[in-house]
């Protein structure tokens, strides 16, 4: 009789975790090119494509990076929530509030200046994503409502209110009718960097980006939310303020994926509409998950999933597989992943009887 | 939890930088230029192609161009509106094709920046209202279509309640409204439409529970604006009957479905890659209908009875040939106004425009 037994390991060395998670992503490679193998797609040469349509030239690159950027802003806010272990599901919802805030301060102080307009669609972006997600924060706090249904469903709201404002009040009377406010003045939209693709709100990223692990890193409040994240009873009894940091870290969650809006509409769409919406605020925690809460590797995540994205159009677009094709890819790797994660702290063996 | 998140890292980086030095080798070993030039045609959908529907039907257009001689065709599919269609767009243009479409009205702006990028590439966008230099738009009078449906199901109804699972408020929903209704109302003046907006273009559960609460009001006759067969399926679980929309969609309600209005966009694309070929093409606002074939209707269930069929055959020949319009004064709005004057024949940017329905239709179009 052999049995299967889960043992908890000791310290792993790194070069073996790093075996597993390699293992891991080829084998989530491996798998779909079995899968373009079935549709008689060349295999390898698909994969292969399938990277250098992502990172294998600089415009490849410039795409990748545009759309990392607001994958990363909306993954930094769920982390910062995630850390004090407050399931913020409301990213989407947030990062619609913030393109309705920066698009009305565009639409009511049309042609001003550009540091005026940008730096007042910044902070009315920061201002109504932060309000947006301070409310499930203050409906748990004060009628013990779950977060993660409240934010959820907030979502849903946000986008109707998003399409109420560009059906009815801000439509572009130009646009015979199609749902869309104006285009913004010059002024207010960000601008791209160089003669590349990349606008310049990939700073925001940077500057965001640090300022979290700053605050994580060095500041009392940080530590604060760390410690209480860890074990609410513990931080509790510790006289740890739990509901102001449950507020505040749903407001700095909310004001991350609102300025992920600001972005979205200034320099991507030039103006709101509802195809602003593709969901990067559910992306927004996977990305998250996968690169466990950090930083700096939410930056490497989201570069490596828009990266995943671009790239799979180039598959699509020369070899004809279908779009559902990299939906699969994308739920593969991030299967086999976390499932990886499992395998650096247990082992499984065999024991004979 | 802090080692786990460099393993992490060091990981992703090995793993990104082998990819890299992969893809690299990859170009390399890429063999040279095909030694004759083809001609690239590129199309972007926002659905996936799936069996019926809208991006089916361009699809098929598609097919037609690829059997012409010297042209190769390919297809990107289910590209969301906004930044992602222009990288779509941008990287067909810098990989050579020739001619691009874009298949929805989302893509109009991207497509037009893109197209001030490559003097080289032709852009043809369908369902917008902007042209640039080197970017046309059509689209096609499908209204024409919908109103030929819309006699159909005016004179198979008995409750003289027709439903309809309409998508987004815009002209072109609207406009195929007005025009179902007219012509339902020119075989049954009695006869009222009921709207409810999904706000979706492919939901087959969402489509079809719309379609239910229209039959739950008494509506037997179930018409769509949508891609998905969803209300075709409502229709006949109910055993009332339905009309399709884009394309043939009998062989997912048979017993329900009386005809659709239909695209068939081969012969439009095949004539403009031709152009493009032949560099007499120039940039247009195209709006063709019955006459060029590029709107048509499906064939007739065997419920239709032949008088029926007869009738909206005959009409279909009186617009083909512009004997009579769709929308002929005096028309209506719900309020009561008359909004097109006795024998005004509206210009086609009111059409384009039209955002209020005609007296008759039971719905809003906020």
């Amino acid at each position: 009789m052999i049995q299967l037994r889960v043992h908890r390991r000791q310290e792993l060395p790194i070069w073996h975790s790093c075996l597993i998670f390699s293992g891991a992503v080829l084998l989530s490679l491996g798998i779909s090119a079995v899968m373009l193998a079935f549709q008689g797609k060349p295999a390898l040469g698909g994969i292969m494509h399938l990277f250098q349509g992502a990172f294998g030239t600089v415009w490849a690159l410039e795409d990748c990076l545009v759309k990392a950027v607001p994958l990363f802003l909306c993954s930094l806010g769920v982390a910062v929530a995630f850390r004090l272990q407050i399931w913020n599901i409301g990213a989407e919802g947030q990062f619609a509030l913030g393109a309705i805030g920066a698009t009305w301060f565009a639409l009511t102080f049309e042609n001003q200046a550009s540091w005026f307009l940008l730096s007042g669609m910044l902070i009315m972006s920061l201002l109504m994503g932060g309000l947006w997600g301070l409310i499930p924060a203050l409906l748990k706090l004060r009628m013990k409502a779950n977060e993660i249904i409240v934010s959820l469903m907030m979502n849903y709201i946000a986008i109707l209110l998003l399409d109420y404002l560009v059906y009815g009040r801000w439509k572009d009377s130009e646009s015979y009718g199609f749902p869309m406010t104006p285009v913004f003045s010059p002024g207010a939209i960000v601008k791209t960097i160089g003669s590349t693709s990349v606008n310049w709100g990939i700073l925001l990223c940077f500057l965001f980006g640090i300022l979290v692990w700053i605050f994580f890193r060095f500041s009392r409040l940080g530590f604060e939310l760390a410690a209480s994240g860890e074990n609410v009873r513990c931080a509790r009894y510790a006289r740890l303020p739990y509901e102001r940091l449950v507020a505040l870290v749903m407001i700095i969650s909310g004001a991350l994926a609102g300025s992920a809006g600001f972005l979205e509409a200034s320099a991507n769409l030039n103006r709101l509409q509802p195809s602003i919406m593709v969901g990067y605020g559910y992306t927004a925690i996977v990305v998250a998950w996968l690169a466990k809460l950090n930083p700096l590797y939410i930056g490497l995540a989201s570069f490596l999933l828009a990266g995943l994205r671009v790239g799979v159009e180039n598959l699509q677009l020369d070899f004809q597989v279908p779009a559902a094709f990299g939906s699969i890819m994308e739920g593969l790797i991030l299967l086999t992943v976390l499932a990886a994660g499992f395998f650096t702290q247990y082992r499984i063996g065999l024991r004979k009887e | 939890m802090k080692k786990w998140s460099c393993v992490f890292a060091v990981i992703t980086c090995l793993t990104l930088g082998a990819l890299l030095m992969v893809s690299g080798c990859g170009d390399q070993d890429k063999p040279a230029e095909a030694p004759k030039k083809e001609f690239k045609v590129g199309f972007v959908y926002v659905s996936p192609v799936g069996d019926a529907g809208w991006s089916y039907a361009h699809n098929q257009g598609r097919l037609a161009v690829e059997d012409m001689d010297g042209v190769t065709t390919a297809f990107v599919e289910s590209v969301k509106e906004g930044p992602d269609s222009e990288r779509v767009i941008q990287n067909m243009a810098r990989q050579g094709y020739d001619v691009i479409f874009a298949t929805s009205f989302g893509y109009m702006d991207p497509m037009l920046k893109v197209s001030q990028k490559f003097p080289e590439t032709v852009f043809m966008h369908c369902s917008g209202y902007k042209t640039g230099e080197r970017m046309g738009n059509y689209f096609g009078r499908m209204y024409q279509a919908r109103y030929l449906s819309g006699m159909v199901a005016g004179a198979m109804t008995k409750k003289n309640i027709l439903g309809y699972v309409a998508a987004f408020p815009i002209p072109e929903v609207i406009r195929g409204i007005n025009a179902f209704t007219l012509g339902a109302q020119s075989v049954n003046p009695d006869v009222e439409v009921r709207v409810v907006w999904t706000k979706t273009w492919y939901d087959p559960a969402t489509e079809k529970e719309a379609a239910k609460s229209l039959l739950d009001i008494g509506a037997d006759v179930i018409a769509q604006h949508q891609d998905s067969p969803g209300p075709q399926e409502a229709a006949q679980e109910k055993g009332v009957y339905s009309i399709g929309y884009n394309s043939d969609m009998s062989s997912f309600a048979p017993k329900a479905h009386l005809t659709a209005p239909i695209w068939d966009w081969g012969p439009y694309y095949v004539n403009i890659v031709n152009q493009v070929k032949n560099g007499t093409w120039k940039s247009t606002a195209a709006w063709p209908g019955l006459y060029q074939g590029i709107v048509d209707l499906a064939p007739f269930g065997d419920m239709v009875p032949a008088e029926i069929q007869k009738k909206v055959l005959a009409m279909k020949a009186d617009l083909t040939s512009g004997k009579t319009k769709v929308f002929n004064g005096p028309i209506r709005d719900q309020a009561g106004n008359v909004k097109i004057a006795a024998n005004e024949i509206p210009e086609d940017k009111v059409l384009l425009g039209m955002t209020w329905f005609v007296k008759g239709v039971i719905g809003t179009t906020e």
